[in-house]
């Protein structure tokens, strides 16, 4: 079954990982800028690491026949080094027309303090400023209501943000109604502790719909399984969902956001 | 869309193991020494939400780890989630 990973950090996995999404059908991966894992010690760490994610990366992926795609800016687990925050935010416009970039993100919030929301504001702005999509990472386990609820409001804030054009990624029960009502998409991420398991993302899709929706994997250097979306589908056959159904989700729905990205190429079409 | 039955059928064998892991888990906590923290008061919190009636036990229970509060916090202190929230004292 075709499937499209939306949101891996390809970086931190095994070029093996990547021939095993190709076997078990992914057809593109999207990689949006991350913490390392470890706080980086200057604004020169980030360009290289943008020279990963717009040169090298893609070489490896398309090893594969993997399409890969990418968005850049500083995570908001860096984000409370202000003056870091604004030297990253100055070289992010260089990388802005390399041919794989779709956007600004994994931006967001994760303990929701004053500086990262002055972050965020300042990604939006770069956003707002050159008509970039927008991927959203939104807080982990007791801080994602508060921080989904506060970078809603910040989007809705800036009247140059449309929310067709913004993912709020990991959303869960408690969360993906508000970004849905508000007009946004949402990503379900597949995580075997934290986030969605399978099972519940299939249940929210079932309560919610499957419009301006999509699961990912969200792989990188922690707890993560690079092929939990083609394991997702998996469980959704078993719960009697139609190749149409899941193909809207795990194929179609990805294209439908990125393809307004003029970079994005639908992978039938390459 | 399944029926009741085939959720059944399909599901029943993995929540009951998973609910004994979790019954477990807390008699492992009444057997150790020590005090526990809000973590383990959040927990029970969250159990009561399985006695709703409503389905929405995963958003309710989700919402009992979570902070309650709107504003932000003055400084982050630490990068990681612990899984509850603290409380403004100790936030």
């Amino acid at each position: 079954m075709r499937y499209i990973e939306p949101h891996g950090h390809m970086v931190s996995r095994t070029t093996d990982d990547y021939r095993a999404m190709a076997m078990a059908g992914c057809q593109a991966v999207c990689e949006p800028a991350f913490w390392a894992g470890f706080d980086r010690s200057s604004a020169q760490g980030f360009y290289d690491y943008f020279c990963q994610l717009t040169q090298h990366e893609p070489r490896r992926a398309s090893m594969f026949g993997l399409p890969h795609y990418t968005w850049l800016c500083i995570n908001p687990k860096e984000s409370e080094d202000l003056a870091l925050a604004d030297e990253v935010l100055a070289i992010i416009p260089e990388f802005m027309d390399s041919s794989n970039v779709l956007g600004i993100g994994e931006i967001g919030l994760n303990k929701n303090s004053r500086n990262e929301m002055t972050v965020l504001e300042k990604h939006i702005d770069l956003a707002g400023s050159s008509d970039q999509l927008i991927l959203v990472h939104t807080p982990h386990l007791e801080d994602k209501r508060k921080g989904t609820r506060l970078i809603l409001d910040v989007l809705k804030s800036d009247s140059r943000i449309r929310p067709e054009r913004c993912i709020i990624d990991h959303v869960e029960e408690h969360t993906v109604k508000m970004v849905l009502d508000d007009g946004f998409w949402a990503g379900m991420t597949l995580y075997p502790e934290t986030k969605c398991t399978a099972n519940r993302a299939i249940d929210i899709l079932e309560v919610y719909g499957n419009e301006r929706i999509w699961m990912n994997s969200a792989c990188d250097w922690g707890i993560s399984v690079p092929l939990a979306v083609p394991q997702a589908v998996q469980e959704m056959k078993r719960r009697g969902n139609d190749a149409q159904y899941i193909d809207k989700v795990v194929y179609q729905n990805p294209i439908e956001f990125m393809s307004q990205s003029p970079r994005f190429t639908r992978p039938e079409g390459l | 869309m399944a029926d009741q039955k085939d959720i059944l059928d399909l599901y029943f064998l993995d929540a009951r193991a998973r609910l004994i892991d979790i019954a477990a888990f807390l008699d492992r906590v009444d057997r150790a020494d020590g005090g526990t923290d809000f973590r383990h008061d959040a927990f029970r919190r969250a159990l009561k939400a399985l006695e709703s009636g409503q389905a929405d036990r995963a958003e309710k229970v989700l919402l009992a780890f979570s902070d309650p509060t709107d504003e932000p916090i003055p400084k982050a202190i630490t990068k990681a989630a612990c899984g509850a929230w603290p409380g403004a004292d100790n936030d």
